[in-house]
């Protein structure tokens, strides 16, 4: 791990009581849900962290706490380094997945986590547009999720072709 | 050859209306950009110099669909775009026809998942499948012709009759 990172790692480790994971050399810092702004203010305001480069989510059904991982994954490139910071949300049963928004922080946030919430269902609370992104206004479910059924249907080949055939819809004029 | 051959010097040839208007229609059709993948670039290579699709009366691809009595749909049609695509088809002035260009425009192809269309003839009446991933420029001219020759068969009862 790099000298820089290292040391950052130390100070979210003492002042937020982050656990660090390392993965090849890569640095995967893991903090509550609640911390989150104050932890990407801190990176931002005082190690120069000027670019929130991806932010994404993992599904680790049926797995239940946590279920989700939000992950922020941040360049300095004053310094020119990276990092991740993980958020492990929990979820199943009535309870529904939450995270406090970034884009105080990171105006790039806000389409992000848009994305994030169409397609794994977590909300951003305190989001300014939380409407879906990529799929259609009256879809229902988040299709990233483990749990989502991929919609697949069965080839047409000739040996299936009348059966199938009887089951399709066809347009008219 | 015909008769259009004798009467040649007299400036008149006899044919049928419906046979007249059909030939009328295969050699000046305007198809629709619909461009919406990787089959779009062969589309493109169609319309191009080297393959020439304006042999066959197609000089111009028109961007509006009032414009149009082709509607070329070149790739993968996602659950999302459907609605526009009936819509701009259903703007098209009659007579209209459809090719669905490619395999995922025909069947889904290799998109077999939540997001795509399991062939556009769910959502447009398909006149002509061309098979290919992507097909080329050459196929699609084949397609084109092949609708030529659909067109030149249709009849005006039938039409009377839709």
């Amino acid at each position: 791990m790099d000298k820089k990172v290292e040391s950052i790692v130390q100070a979210l480790q003492e002042k937020f009581g982050a656990t660090l994971e390392e993965f090849r050399g890569e640095a995967h810092v893991f903090v509550r849900p609640e911390q989150i702004v104050d932890v990407l203010t801190l990176l931002r305001d005082t190690y120069k962290f000027e670019l929130l480069s991806a932010l994404t989510a993992s599904d680790y059904w049926p797995q239940d706490a946590p279920r989700f991982h939000v992950i922020y994954q941040l360049s300095s490139l004053v310094e020119n380094i990276t990092m991740q910071i993980r958020v492990p949300v929990p979820a199943g049963g009535d309870q529904k997945p939450k995270v406090p928004t970034a884009t105080g922080v990171y105006d790039l946030a806000n389409w992000r986590e848009r994305e994030v919430a169409d397609m794994f269902g977590i909300e951003f609370e305190g989001h300014p547009d939380p409407r879906r992104i990529l799929m259609p206004v009256d879809w229902e479910g988040h299709p990233l999720r483990k749990d989502y059924p991929l919609g697949y249907e069965e080839p047409q080949f000739t040996f299936n072709f009348e059966d199938i055939d009887v089951r399709k819809p066809y347009a008219k004029e | 050859m015909g008769v259009e051959q004798k009467l040649g010097d007299m400036g008149i040839v006899t044919t049928k209306l419906e046979e007249l208007v059909n030939w009328s229609r295969t050699n000046a059709m305007w198809p629709m950009l619909f461009g919406l993948a990787c089959c779009a670039i062969e589309m493109m290579a169609a319309q191009a110099s080297h393959f020439d699709m304006s042999r066959f009366g197609m000089e111009l691809m028109r961007a509006s669909p009032r414009q149009s009595d082709l509607m070329i749909v070149a790739g993968r049609v996602t659950r999302k775009m459907a609605p526009v695509l009936r819509l701009l088809y259903d703007q098209m002035p009659e007579p209209k026809w459809v090719i669905a260009m490619g395999d995922c425009a025909s069947c889904g192809g290799v998109f077999n998942n939540y997001a795509v269309v399991q062939g556009v003839d769910e959502v447009v009446p398909v006149d002509v499948y061309v098979a290919g991933c992507p097909p080329r420029p050459e196929a699609l001219i084949h397609g084109v012709v092949t609708l030529y020759e659909k067109v030149k068969g249709e009849k005006f009862k039938d039409l009377a009759k839709a």
